[in-house]
């Protein structure tokens, strides 16, 4: 235990002298908030949207109670169009601080050293990869805390503020959000084993952040709709997705293959 | 202390070592000297337990290598080719994250000890990116002593590095022979494994032999002493030449060179013989090969 939280302190107190992993880590999470409560705040001040209902897709009434009035209907709607861009920074950010980390040590040369103390390899992966999802979790949680805090004040109808904190969102938050995270973090190390620069292993692990953009585009356009049951098929298929990568990533993740052929 | 038998290590169809046999007592410096791609590093890496022999077996200070890796790792202090620190950090943060891997119960008492052993105290809090190339190696030497480690591996400590830097790299392996420890030393330098090692082996894939390099200056080329005289002819070379104990003697000038078994007991004879001929003797001494040349000769013929 000694050792990963050694090696999650170094991590920190190097990637975070990156400008990049910094600007992911802080001001992502700030953007990303700051859209909702942006769209509340405006939704909150607009005309009168009592008539909306009947725009909004079919399986969205679900959300919206006889007791709402159409803004509050509305506001739920467009908010939750956005909710589902928080789950971008329990992905982006592993994804800049892992491919970071683990490629940074390829360029510096200091994964030898670091393999010849008597670290284990699960030692060295636990505490790489906490050292990438902790941050993500914490800042996830901490954007969306404010986002609930933000819009209590700006909601005039403390049950729209329920509709933000039901089940579909406990789950994305608490429980999609970290197998997303350690989605990225198993993603960036694999993509870490093929590539030699920092900058291309986080453009290439980036990648990983289209699945939501495609949700998030999907629901846009009708097709998704993010219930409950979507949130649980999303988590049980993020936990099989998450022990393939896993998996993948602790085999390519070799002592012998990473001495001897990652150059 | 260090026992390899029939170490062998295989990429693919590639054999990188093969069937390596040594055998490094405690305290001794080992110097392995060999052209580059002949297998030097990855015997260190097997021996350091980074990577898994493909055939043979070796132990590093008692332990097992393929069996009790972790011991091994705990028990010997590497120098990688490249020193590999983290360049954002400073020195001092640099040692503490390894003394805690190395699991060293006082990390700033040790780092202290080796940040003042090796002059870089002053700099503790300079970023290593900071350090010149020289500096960054003390560090890593520093790296591979924190934990007071039986055996060290040293592999290329001088490469790359100016002649002062070498020097106070050299000077600092010395330091550490007098505490008594193993050091296995891979190099190019020949003229450094000459100074600092009590035995060399020489490498190529395989092991072509393993000796004092006074022993292999003579193994290699016979010891051979030049007489000095006033005036020499073929004569006086047919009269040492004839002496059984001398197996070859050539006219150089006025220098008589002769390849003679055990000089410090024939010598004395072999003077007389000289002076009872008329010769006039102004001095005598050892012809000394370089250990390039006996590298040479040995890697050339492997």
């Amino acid at each position: 235990m000694n050792k990963i939280n050694t090696i999650i302190r170094k991590e920190w107190s190097e990637v975070f002298k990156n400008r990049m992993v910094l600007f992911t880590t802080a001001f992502l999470p700030l953007i990303l908030t700051a859209i909702p409560l942006g769209i509340i705040y405006a939704t909150s001040r607009s005309g009168d949207f009592s008539g909306i209902t009947g725009d909004l897709p079919q399986e969205f009434n679900a959300f919206c109670p006889e007791n709402f009035s159409g803004g509050d209907c509305f506001q739920v709607f467009i908010v939750s169009q956005f909710m589902i861009m928080f789950m971008i920074i329990p992905l982006a950010i592993p994804a800049a601080i892992s491919s970071y980390s683990i490629v940074g040590e390829k360029v510096n040369r200091s994964l030898e050293p670091l393999l010849a103390t008597p670290i284990t390899t699960t030692e060295l992966l636990v505490g790489k990869s906490l050292s990438a999802i902790i941050p993500a979790l914490i800042a996830t949680w901490a954007g969306f805390t404010i986002f609930i805090i933000g819009s209590w004040f700006m909601i005039a109808n403390p049950v729209v503020i329920g509709n933000f904190l039901d089940t579909r969102w406990l789950i994305a938050i608490f429980i999609i959000g970290p197998l997303m995270a350690l989605s990225a973090v198993s993603f960036s190390i694999i993509v870490s084993s093929r590539v030699n620069d920092p900058r291309v292993a986080e453009q290439v692990s980036m990648i990983i952040i289209l699945p939501v953009l495609a949700v998030f585009f999907g629901q846009m356009a009708g097709i998704i709709i993010l219930n409950v049951t979507f949130m649980l098929v999303s988590a049980l298929l993020l936990g099989l997705v998450d022990a393939g990568l896993v998996y993948l990533s602790i085999h390519l993740f070799q002592r012998e293959t990473i001495i001897t052929r990652w150059k | 202390m260090i026992t390899t038998q029939n170490l062998t290590k295989k990429f693919d169809q590639i054999t990188a070592v093969e069937n390596l046999s040594l055998d490094i007592p405690e305290g001794e410096v080992f110097g392995f000297l060999g052209p580059n791609g002949a297998g030097k590093t990855t015997t260190v890496r097997m021996l350091t337990s980074l990577i898994s022999p493909t055939k043979g077996n070796a132990t590093v200070n008692g332990f097992q290598v393929g069996e009790h890796d972790i011991d091994i790792r705990r028990s010997v202090g590497l120098l990688t080719e490249t020193p590999g620190m983290y360049d954002n950090l400073s020195a001092e943060r640099n040692l503490e994250i390894y003394a805690s891997l190395y699991e060293v119960e006082d990390v700033q008492g040790q780092v202290e000890k080796y940040l003042r052993f090796l002059g870089l105290w002053d700099r503790r809090l300079d970023v290593a990116a900071t350090f010149s190339k020289g500096m960054k190696q003390k560090l890593a030497i520093a790296r591979a002593l924190l934990h007071e480690p039986k055996t060290l591996f040293l592999d290329e400590p001088t490469a790359g590095l100016d002649p002062e830097a070498s020097r106070l790299v050299r000077e600092f392996i010395l330091e550490i022979k007098q505490q008594g420890r193993t050091i296995f030393i891979c190099t190019h330098n020949l003229d450094e494994a000459d100074r600092l090692c009590d035995r060399i082996g020489v490498f190529k894939t395989r092991l072509v032999v393993v000796d004092s390099p006074v022993n292999l200056r003579r193994q290699v080329f016979g010891r051979k002493v030049v007489f000095h005289l006033i005036q020499a002819d073929q004569s006086l070379v047919d009269k040492i030449a004839g002496h059984p104990h001398v197996s070859e003697a050539n006219l150089v000038e006025n220098k008589i060179v002769a390849t003679i078994e055990d000089p410090e007991t024939h010598n004395p004879e072999l003077i007389r013989i000289l002076v009872g001929e008329g010769a006039d003797v102004q001095f005598i001494g050892e012809l000394r090969r370089s250990l390039e040349d006996v590298y040479l000769q040995l890697v050339k013929n492997a």
